[in-house]
């Protein structure tokens, strides 16, 4: 019982971490209608960035984020603004152009990184690394805790970002009919560019708050992708509570996997519950909610 | 077909004849079935997403089936994996058929993400079932094997044979109905044309080559390993990049996107080591931002800065079958 109890916990908080980066990928699926499968690598240069304020400041990853996510809002607007947007006006057979660009962009930011601090495996120590809380026979890992209540918090933010502010309701309203908005007034280029600036942001955040529990290396980015793009899926796209209940069911289902049927495995429990969720439930979790 | 077409066809086939002679090094010889294999691959994915519009980002899943089923062959019943050639296509279109009737459901991008995740289910299965497949540590193969040369002919073969196919196969009238439902699915819809029946015929094709040359790389590389054949970044969207550095949906695209593929990229490694795979991305989204049908599909282009034509002399270049 108290396995299970403590595969559980561990799952709901890692999802709480993974739905924050899967919240940005929602975003900007919700208003470019692309699949960004450059995401995981923006996550992962999100933890380079606080690994080299760890590094040479000495700087708490949890500050660390902070330097990192306005790096990675810039970098973001940048790809956006000069890459993405720039092949809207280009003419092509396939549609899913832009989906291959993202694909030339992660190639492009991993290699980048590879080259600067080679394939080397990394890892950082903090005071609170091997600790853990025991509560009734469960141990929870305090850097998991932690990691799972900024990411909770970051998720509320951007909630009211979203629901209150002008610019949020700009993004929602962009997401839900481009041409419409643009015929209010909302400046779609411009909200195009935040998003996907937003979006990087909070990959950047996720990533930090990853970084105390996962080994670093380039292609860690891979991996962070597989898991955004199959949360996106099971939240129902372009969902922020959607995707931070896609976030919870994968790492709970990953969780159990790892322990019940093997550490190998895990991966592929994701991926099965993806593919049942795309063919049966095409709006996602949230079409059991309704129904 | 014009005549000047079949000369030039003619002259094309005898000039790959002679290619082996002409740059007679094992390195050069090695290239130039590198590039005959990924110009299979092309052209294979070529038919499904380029004229069917149809984006998988899983053909590793048939490749690998393709080279597994060789390797296996190999390891359980110590047969010679040049039977691989002949059972590793007919499981790749075997297995073809109930994902094509799974993924179909799905759209667009929808239908690329779940093509996408059953190439590393694939992968992910192939690895952790070590006691069918061997696991990570891969299938090697000992046995003496016949020289470059060969393998050269054996893989302008099966080349041969994918774009012939896809010649008749575009030229036919599924070639038309693939067209039109990249073009317009509910249009297609609309006139009659079974959508998922068509898209499979088009996949069916597609997995089968894909599987052949999955069986020729074991003979080839003797070795093969889950991460490498069933590899998404390696090759599920390498045959994308080919595809789309050549051209989509053009009949010779993907033989010249992979001539230009191994050939920039061996030239990368030779003269910029670590930075190769950097320069090759660069590359990629250089190719989509400024020639978004490839080289083949930008031949109008080409010509007119060549030759100084108005803009208004060109005719359409919309990947015509």
């Amino acid at each position: 019982m108290a396995l299970l109890g403590q595969t559980v916990i561990c799952g709901l908080l890692l999802g709480g971490m993974y739905a924050l980066i899967a919240i940005g990928m929602t975003l900007i699926m919700g208003v470019m209608k692309i699949i960004n499968l450059a995401h995981g690598s923006l996550v992962m240069v999100g933890m380079y960035v606080t690994y080299v304020c760890y590094r040479t400041w000495g700087l708490d990853p949890y500050l660390g984020m902070l330097v990192a996510m306005p790096v990675l809002f810039v970098l973001g607007c940048v790809i956006q603004h000069f890459l993405i947007n720039r092949l809207l006006e280009v003419e092509s057979i396939l549609p899913e152009n832009q989906v291959l660009l993202t694909v030339g962009i992660s190639l492009v930011l991993t290699e980048i990184i590879r080259f600067i601090f080679k394939s080397d495996y990394r890892s950082i120590t903090t005071p609170y690394t091997g600790e853990a809380l025991l509560v009734g026979g469960m141990s929870v890992s305090i850097a998991m805790a932690i990691g799972f209540v900024i990411a909770m918090v970051f998720t509320y933010l951007l909630h009211l970002f979203l629901t209150r502010t002008d610019l949020g309701c700009a993004i929602r309203a962009t997401a839900q009919d481009r041409e419409a908005a643009q015929y209010m007034g909302v400046d779609a280029r411009r909200v195009t560019v935040i998003t996907f600036g937003l979006g990087s942001a909070l990959a950047a955040a996720g990533g930090s708050l990853l970084l105390p529990l996962f080994y670093l290396w380039p292609d860690i980015g891979h991996l962070f992708t597989a898991k955004a793009f199959i949360i996106t899926i099971l939240g129902g796209m372009g969902s922020t509570t959607g995707a931070l209940l896609g976030g919870l069911t994968l790492g709970v289902a990953e969780s159990l996997g790892a322990t019940y049927i093997g550490m190998g495995y895990k991966d592929v429990v994701g991926l099965v519950i993806f593919l049942l969720v795309l063919l049966f439930l095409p709006h996602g979790l949230r079409s059991l909610v309704k129904r | 077909m014009h005549h000047y077409r079949i000369w030039a066809t003619v002259a094309l086939a005898l000039l790959a004849l002679a290619l082996p002679f002409i740059f007679n090094s094992p390195y050069y010889q090695h290239m130039l079935i590198l590039i005959l294999i990924w110009a299979t691959l092309g052209t294979a994915w070529n038919l499904l997403g380029g004229y069917c519009g149809q984006v998988s980002f899983g053909h590793a899943a048939f490749f690998g089936l393709g080279a597994y089923s060789a390797g296996l062959l190999y390891l359980h019943l110590g047969a010679s994996p040049w039977w691989g050639m002949a059972l590793g296509p007919v499981v790749a279109t075997l297995i073809g058929i109930p994902i094509g009737l799974i993924c179909f459901r799905l759209r667009g991008p929808y239908f690329a993400l779940a093509m996408l995740a059953l190439g590393e289910i694939f992968r992910l299965v192939f690895l952790n079932w070590v006691s069918f497949t061997n696991g990570p540590r891969g299938i090697l193969m000992v046995a003496a094997r016949p020289g470059k040369i060969l393998f050269y002919y054996l893989a302008l073969g099966i080349l041969g044979l994918a774009l012939w196919g896809s010649y008749l196969l575009i030229r036919s009238k599924w070639g038309y109905y693939f067209v039109s439902i990249r073009e317009d699915q509910e249009a297609a819809e609309a006139l009659g044309i079974p959508t998922t029946r068509y898209k499979l015929y088009a996949l069916l094709p597609s997995a089968f080559l894909t599987g052949l040359v999955g069986a020729f790389y074991m003979n080839y590389v003797a070795f093969i390993e889950p991460n490498v054949v069933f590899s998404l970044g390696n090759v599920s969207v390498m045959i994308i990049l080919v595809v789309i550095l050549g051209g989509v949906a053009t009949l010779w695209g993907p033989t010249v996107g992979a001539a230009i593929y191994i050939a920039l990229g061996e030239l990368f490694r030779a003269q910029l080591g670590a930075a190769n795979v950097l320069a090759f991305g660069v590359l990629v989204c250089l190719v989509i931002l400024f020639l978004p049908n490839g080289v083949v599909g930008e031949v109008d282009l080409f010509k007119r800065l060549m030759g100084g034509k108005r803009r208004g002399d060109v005719g359409g270049s919309l990947g015509s079958p």
